[in-house]
């Protein structure tokens, strides 16, 4: 199946871009989705203990399982204010 | 019925115009926007009938942070999701002081020293309330919504990050709580 992934902040500058679609075996968890993009971009590793997830658009939690057509945000701690 | 008072269908037909009319007032107290903040405007579109206190928060972009000089801060959101934290904080305060009608508003983009990123405007019968609720947003917005703020100092800049966001976090939330009835 397929899922959207969002980046923000420090997390996009690092992988460069904001949004992308990657492939991801079926009953695959929000953790599996982040576990696959750290080999890809191993710098974002240390943000494994700081980060939040959400599913469009809905914070979630790391052992949620994902669906086809999902958008997987991953967030970095926020500044807003 | 006739003559005086309305029928049921026009009572209704009333109720309905209210509600659509309220949802719209609802759904305008919170925003996530590029555009400049008008505070006034923000605590103008409160309904402030019957209202005793009007207390406005209005967060501004500092000229320095942790020693560096800024030059200027671009703000970055997931705005779905961070229009949700919004309307979630006004509703935990709407929860905790029933009395308490708010208004979020937080801008987005690139903003220059002295600009204002963030616009609270809290309406109460009394002034308590009104202080509380809109301490407590301020602190529930830098823990829950999904906003970044990059730095650009003299020298370089950085992504600043705070708090990792979890709505569900109990202690974080007492923490708002226990600020705000300071």
């Amino acid at each position: 199946m397929r899922v959207t992934i969002r980046l923000f902040a420090r997390l996009r500058d690092i992988a460069g871009a904001g949004e992308m679609t990657r492939e991801t075996p079926a009953g695959a968890t929000v953790g599996a989705v982040w576990a696959a993009l750290v080999a890809d971009y191993p710098e974002l590793s240390p943000y494994e203990r700081s980060i939040s997830c959400a599913i469009n658009a809905d914070y979630s939690r790391f052992t949620a399982a994902v669906s086809d057509g999902d958008e997987i945000a991953f967030l970095p701690p926020v500044s807003g204010g | 019925m006739e003559g005086g008072g309305f029928s049921p269908r026009q009572a209704t037909a009333k109720a309905v115009a209210l509600q659509q009319l309220y949802s719209f007032v609802v759904s305008s107290q919170t925003l996530i926007t590029s555009a400049p903040l008008d505070l006034h405007a923000i605590a103008a579109g409160l309904d402030v009938v019957g209202i005793g206190a009007v207390v406005t928060f209005l967060g501004l972009v500092r000229d320095n942070n942790q020693g560096r000089r800024v030059r200027h801060l671009e703000y970055e959101a997931y705005e779905p999701l961070a229009l949700r934290g919004l309307d979630r904080i006004a509703q935990e305060a709407g929860e905790r002081w029933p009395s308490v009608r708010m208004a979020i508003h937080h801008r987005i983009g690139r903003m220059e020293i002295g600009e204002a990123s963030v616009a609270i405007a809290a309406a109460s019968p009394h002034r308590a309330d009104a202080f509380a609720a809109s301490r407590y947003a301020i602190e529930r917005i830098k823990q829950i919504v999904p906003i970044w703020k990059h730095e650009f100092f003299e020298g370089g800049d950085v992504w600043i990050e705070g708090a990792t966001a979890d709505p569900d976090d109990e202690a974080a939330r007492e923490k708002a709580m226990k600020v705000a009835c300071a």
